[in-house]
């Protein structure tokens, strides 16, 4: 990764909110933001994919200017801002393929030029201090904008490499939609936020979100409701693909399966 | 027919990190004998034996300390060896696994084993099977009479014991076949009570038995620097992964019968830059097609 933003300030030390991709889900991020708020969050960060998968893209900015979120690049964020073909999530399998085209054509189309030179300038990670602890955030992984940290597939092993060669206490990330936390041996974290855009793949329509207590290095996962079912409508309106909507109303996951392993897909219905 | 160039013109592809090792744990000693396999395994090849556990064992502890992600288990057909649910065990503990067989040898008692290791695991463990058609008439003519019958009652072994395996097919057919056979082998699963079943479609290799099945690769076919010129080393699994057999440690899983593919003893010394150098490479470069799940 070669853009990395660093940060310091005392409210860096207080309550801090990790958002995960919105995919475009402006109702769902309003209430993730909202429910940040009451907390008395410090800092927000999102952690990037800003569009694809939801309706109306555009609404998705005014949201994070408004709250002053700190937000990363994630691959959807660079590919629109690059003008590239696909959105880079890393499938390899062409059924999701077939639906991460659909998502990313419709996000591209509207997606402005004001907002793509506005995505060329987010960094491609973040780097802080915090109770004494190096924080690295970033959207995939320390070193892939589109490398997928799912809790089942990631090694002990692995994920402290991935730490030390980023110089790194806890690694914040996001990318596969399902959050997870790890406290590996010698103390080294890794959190993965997952989505503040997409349920969980566990049947219920809450999207969720990391939460650092002030004086807390240990995330709290929080479910955040949201007006579900006008999200739903509202993408029936845009005309965005049947499955995308019935995972909103359902909770289940039902395209870009295939990339899951075997544990995390075992949990899902499809 | 060339296979290779002369290593001084073949572009290197760099060693970025250790994320995946694979075992030939059970050499090239199949129960079956494909017409397409790409090292030409059989009941007989003991190019490369079985690996006991001691060597496998000793193997993780390397790759742990090299920071592996995950670890796979291939022959041959892995479950030939008689220490294989032991293996996998150790693999558990250290790193998510991936088992490939042609299923035709498990039971449900076996399954339950499995099973067992999987429910005790952090980490994922995944079970590929391999099937070649959609039919006995496509698949038997290529992996042997009965085979068709004998993969699917395993794969339906794995699904009854709570696996989801991987039905892995090696693409013997034209692209334009590609959506139709996809959805062909998604109904015959379902057909056979495998509800949500995964298909993942392999490029052929046109070496080791295959080579003599159709044709091997022309001169054309050979990777020179102008094909690394922008292309992404990330592509290549070999940039990120390592094959150990009982000869020691190979560039990757497919070109385990090519002498100078064989890199090192350990592991950690085989972690240096490799010359493209043979038509396989040129397979790989061109459909960024990777043995991994
Ligand atoms: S393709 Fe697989 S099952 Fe067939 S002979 Fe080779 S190793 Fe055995
Ligand atoms: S055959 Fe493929 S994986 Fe093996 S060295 Fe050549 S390019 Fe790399
Ligand atoms: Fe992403």
């Amino acid at each position: 990764m070669t853009r990395i933003a660093t940060l310091q300030g005392d409210e860096l030390e207080g309550g801090i909110a990790l958002l995960g991709g919105p995919y475009s889900n402006h109702r769902a991020l309003r209430a993730g933001l909202e429910d940040a708020r009451r907390r008395g969050a410090a800092r927000i960060f999102c952690l990037g994919d800003l569009g694809g998968f939801g309706p109306n893209p555009g609404a998705i900015y005014p949201l994070l200017a408004a709250r002053d979120v700190t937000t990363i690049a994630g691959n959807y964020d660079r590919s629109l801002a690059e003008r590239l073909h696909d959105c880079g999530c890393g499938y390899t399998h062409p059924d999701d393929n077939h639906y991460a085209r659909l998502s990313y054509a419709y996000t591209d189309r509207h997606t402005t030029d004001e907002q793509r030179a506005w995505l060329g300038t987010l960094p491609d990670g973040v780097r802080f201090e915090r109770g004494g602890r190096r924080y690295l955030l970033c959207h995939g992984s320390p070193r892939r904008t589109n490398e997928f940290l799912w809790e089942s597939a990631c090694s002990d092993a692995f994920l402290l490499r991935l730490a030390r060669d980023a110089e790194a206490d806890t690694i914040v990330c996001t990318h596969t939609g399902l959050h997870w936390q790890r406290l590996l041996p010698g103390g080294v974290r890794v959190i993965n936020v997952g989505s503040i855009g997409r349920p969980a793949n566990d049947g219920r329509p809450n999207v969720w979100y990391a939460w650092l207590a002030p004086g807390s290095e240990e995330a709290a996962f929080i479910p955040v409701d949201y007006d579900h079912e006008a999200m739903a409508a509202e993408m029936e309106a845009e005309r965005l693909p049947a499955p995308f909507v019935e995972t909103i109303r359902g909770g289940w996951w039902t395209t870009c399966l295939e990339i899951l392993p075997a544990r995390e897909r075992a949990r899902g219905r499809f | 027919m060339r296979s290779s160039i002369p290593l001084a013109q073949a572009p290197a592809v760099p060693a970025l990190a250790l994320d995946t090792v694979w075992f030939q744990v059970a050499g090239t000693l199949c129960n079956l004998r494909c017409r397409h396999c790409f090292i030409a395994c059989g009941p007989t090849n003991r190019a490369h034996d079985y690996m006991d556990r001691e060597s496998v064992r000793g193997h993780l502890r390397e790759a742990e300390s090299l920071g592996v992600r995950d670890v796979y288990f291939t022959g041959g057909e892995p479950f030939l060896h008689r220490d294989l649910v032991g293996i996998l065990d150790d693999a558990l503990r250290i790193a998510p696994t991936s088992v490939l067989t042609n299923a035709t040898l498990l039971t449900p008692a076996l399954v339950r084993e499995l099973a067992a290791l999987r429910d005790a695991s952090r980490y994922s463990l995944e079970m590929r099977v391999s099937l070649d058609g959609i039919t006995p008439e496509q698949n038997d003519p290529i992996r042997g009479p009965g085979t068709f019958d004998d993969t699917l009652r395993g794969a339906q072994h794995l699904s009854d014991g709570g696996f989801l395996p991987i039905i892995t097919v090696t693409q013997t057919w034209d692209d334009a076949d590609d959506r139709r056979l996809r959805e062909g082998f998604h109904a015959l699963l379902r057909a056979r009570g495998i509800e949500r079943p995964r298909v993942k479609i392999l490029p052929l290799f046109k070496i080791g038995r295959e080579a003599s099945r159709t044709r091997g690769y022309a001169p054309e076919e050979l990777l020179t620097p102008a094909h690394m010129d922008g292309y992404d080393p990330w592509l290549l699994q070999c940039s990120t992964s390592r094959m150990v057999t009982s000869r020691g440690v190979y560039v990757c899983p497919i070109l385990i019968n090519v002498p100078s593919a064989r890199m090192a003893e350990t592991l950690g010394a085989s972690l240096r830059p490799f010359p493209l150098a043979h038509g396989a490479c040129h397979t790989c470069w061109a459909t960024g097609a990777t043995c991994r799940n």
